[in-house]
């Protein structure tokens, strides 16, 4: 877990990404995904790029996977963004950090 | 700045490249593309690389071959090549808008995972549709999934699959497996896999910004008729293809994409360019045959470059 982002979950999901007065990025992961240990330190430079400007959060599917259900997550490294507690963006895969910045410039 | 040597990949093949090349002081540069240690780490337990009795995960084996590159200053960058130019030395290579030079080159960029090529396909990629049994099973708990293809990879995912799904469907277009006798033998036997011979998926359906994948249009492949055949998940399984895009016009390349290398050694058509692993070998295409070529490609490519001093 990078110092800027927040371990997501279960318990903190509502307050944290659905009631958060920023945009939030949520990366939906596993330990035993290789592809998100890819994405992982990629999103941690996100994180710190944009500090202050949006929230981003690492939720482990293992331990919260009422909320991958809920989403409809059905692979591995996806990221939302989420605002105002609403989908605006999923994207699939251990992408380019451009491919991200780009998705969370519409929302700033 | 001019390179001694430059590696394109980072599977076995370029992780073994660069830790023979980094320990004869040639410092070389790893581009590890879009998918850093390769395809190993889209699998789980590897049970056949010699020195791990019990057996290591993937990803894991792939960050230890990294980090014993790494011990000997091989630099390695999650960056991926877009343009090479191999018509004359020193070799071109492009990253973003970067130029590298590079007196020798070793290419290691491996095979993917084949699709079927319907525009179906890829607008339900991750909603519904998998090229990744590993990745994608967990999110198939008690679901009914298919399994397209016939091989080793199709067979080992059935069963893989069968841990989550309450279901699994095996379509194949022939009617008779192509996979090794004891993975027919477990799947045939298997309670939760049936096989549907003769078939293809024509067309898979499902809205991506709602739920996804519903199921498939499945073609039989002897009378050519359609039915619609629901399900909650696909997994392609169909076979690999070659990465040698970046390569097409400038190496001698065989009908199926592969890179041709002299007999016995790691050579290509082009004087001081290597290449190992997979992207020269439809035959074994296993981590320890990989691990090997990529030090033969270090040496040859450290014997050639000595020739030319």
């Amino acid at each position: 877990m990078g110092q800027f982002s927040m371990e997501i979950s279960e318990s903190n999901f509502d307050t944290a990404v659905l009631k958060a007065d920023k945009p939030v990025l949520i990366d939906f992961w596993a330990e035993w995904c290789g592809p998100c240990r890819i994405l992982g330190p990629t999103v941690d430079e996100v994180a710190e790029e944009y500090n202050g400007k949006i929230i981003v959060g690492k939720l482990n599917v293992d331990h919260s996977p009422s909320i991958a259900s809920k989403y409809g997550i059905r692979s591995i490294p996806s990221l939302l963004i989420f605002l105002n507690g609403e989908v605006q963006e999923q994207i699939v895969g251990a992408v380019p950090k451009a491919q991200i910045t780009d998705a969370l410039s519409k929302h700033l | 700045m001019k390179r001694k040597v430059i590696i394109i990949g980072s599977g076995p093949a370029g992780l073994t490249a660069a830790l023979y090349t980094a320990r004869a002081s040639l410092k070389p540069i790893v581009f590890e593309g879009m998918q850093p240690g390769g395809q190993l780490t889209i699998t789980t337990d590897v049970e056949n690389f010699p020195g791990f009795p019990e057996g290591i995960m993937g990803p894991d084996l792939m960050d230890l071959f990294r980090k014993q590159a790494q011990r000997f200053e091989a630099e390695t960058h999650f960056l991926h090549v877009d343009k090479v130019d191999l018509s004359s030395r020193p070799f071109k290579v492009w990253v973003n808008d970067d130029l590298y030079e590079s007196e020798s080159l070793i290419i290691a960029t491996g095979a993917s995972a084949r699709l079927l090529g319907l525009e179906s396909e890829t607008k339900l990629m991750g909603y519904g549709v998998s090229a990744c049994a590993t990745c994608d099973g967990f999110f198939y708990k008690d679901k009914h999934v298919i399994v397209v293809g016939g091989g080793d990879s199709a067979l080992e995912e059935s069963i893989y699959l069968t841990k989550f799904a309450s279901k699994v469907t095996l379509i194949h277009r022939r009617d008779e497996l192509r996979g090794s006798k004891i993975m027919q033998d477990r799947v045939i036997k298997h309670s939760k896999i049936t096989v549907k011979w003769n078939s293809t998926v024509d067309e898979m359906v499902g809205d991506p910004q709602s739920g996804g994948l519903t199921g498939v249009v499945l073609k039989d492949t002897v009378t050519g008729d359609l039915s619609d055949f629901s399900c909650d998940g696909v997994f392609i399984a169909i076979g690999h293809r070659p990465n040698s895009d970046l390569f097409k016009g400038q190496l001698d390349l065989k009908e199926n994409g592969y890179i041709i290398t002299k007999p016995g050694s790691t050579y290509t058509s082009v004087e001081g360019v290597f290449a190992c692993g997979d992207i020269q070998d439809s035959t074994y295409r296993q981590a320890i045959t990989a691990a090997g070529s990529g030090c033969s490609a270090a040496i040859d490519a450290e014997r050639w470059l000595e020739s030319q001093e």
